[in-house]
């Protein structure tokens, strides 16, 4: 796929899908610790959201950093808005500001206790 | 080629000079850092913009020649 199609195929992908999480590996068996991390998060929230594992397609691994300008994974879209990474997650998710956001966007998730 | 904590420290502050930049190396291996960098070019930055400037400033490492870099960025208080 030619980078256009790759920035085509994700730009459908985060307007089809309210919350779509780019990692590597899938939510069931992540395979980095970083994407652990906001699988857990998300995981904790009950948030329901559609996995996108960057290791089974080399083109949208690199596509994704260059659609979002981001170079590393995982990468969180919430509503087609590119969220962060890792540690933007993980702070946001402390200060209760992803909770906050999704409250924003009307995507349903659990009652949070800070404790994940 | 991995990167030491002091080039990751020297090329942030060459982006934002008189920032207090602290690196902490995670695992003793030379490949898992963490950074916290408090910069009064943050101020009225989202966290995105913050931490979107510190890799700009690592000039393309982050992601490549620097695997896992925890960063945590803020203003500084007055």
């Amino acid at each position: 796929m030619s980078e256009q199609a790759v920035h085509d195929w994700i730009r459908k992908a985060v307007a089809n899908n309210d919350v779509v999480l780019f990692m590597k590996g899938n939510k069931n068996f992540p395979q980095c610790g970083f994407s652990a991390q906001v699988v857990q998060i998300l995981g904790h929230l009950g948030v329901d959201y559609k996995d996108i594992n960057v290791l089974e397609d080399m083109s949208i691994r690199d596509g994704i950093k260059t659609f979002s300008q981001w170079p590393t994974i995982p990468q969180l879209y919430v509503k087609g808005e590119f969220v962060g990474g890792c540690d933007i997650v993980r702070e946001m998710f402390q200060a209760g500001e992803l909770q906050q956001l999704l409250d924003d966007k009307g995507i349903a998730h659990a009652p949070s206790t800070m404790t994940a | 080629m991995p990167m030491d904590a002091q080039d990751i420290e020297r090329l942030i502050k060459a982006a934002f000079p008189g920032a207090e930049v602290t690196i902490t190396d995670l695992a003793g291996d030379g490949d898992h850092f963490a950074a916290h960098v408090v910069a009064g070019a943050f101020a009225g930055k989202t966290r995105l913009q913050q931490h979107k400037m510190v890799y700009d400033a690592l000039q393309g490492r982050m992601g490549g020649a620097l695997h896992a870099l925890a960063l945590t960025t803020a203003a500084p208080k007055d």
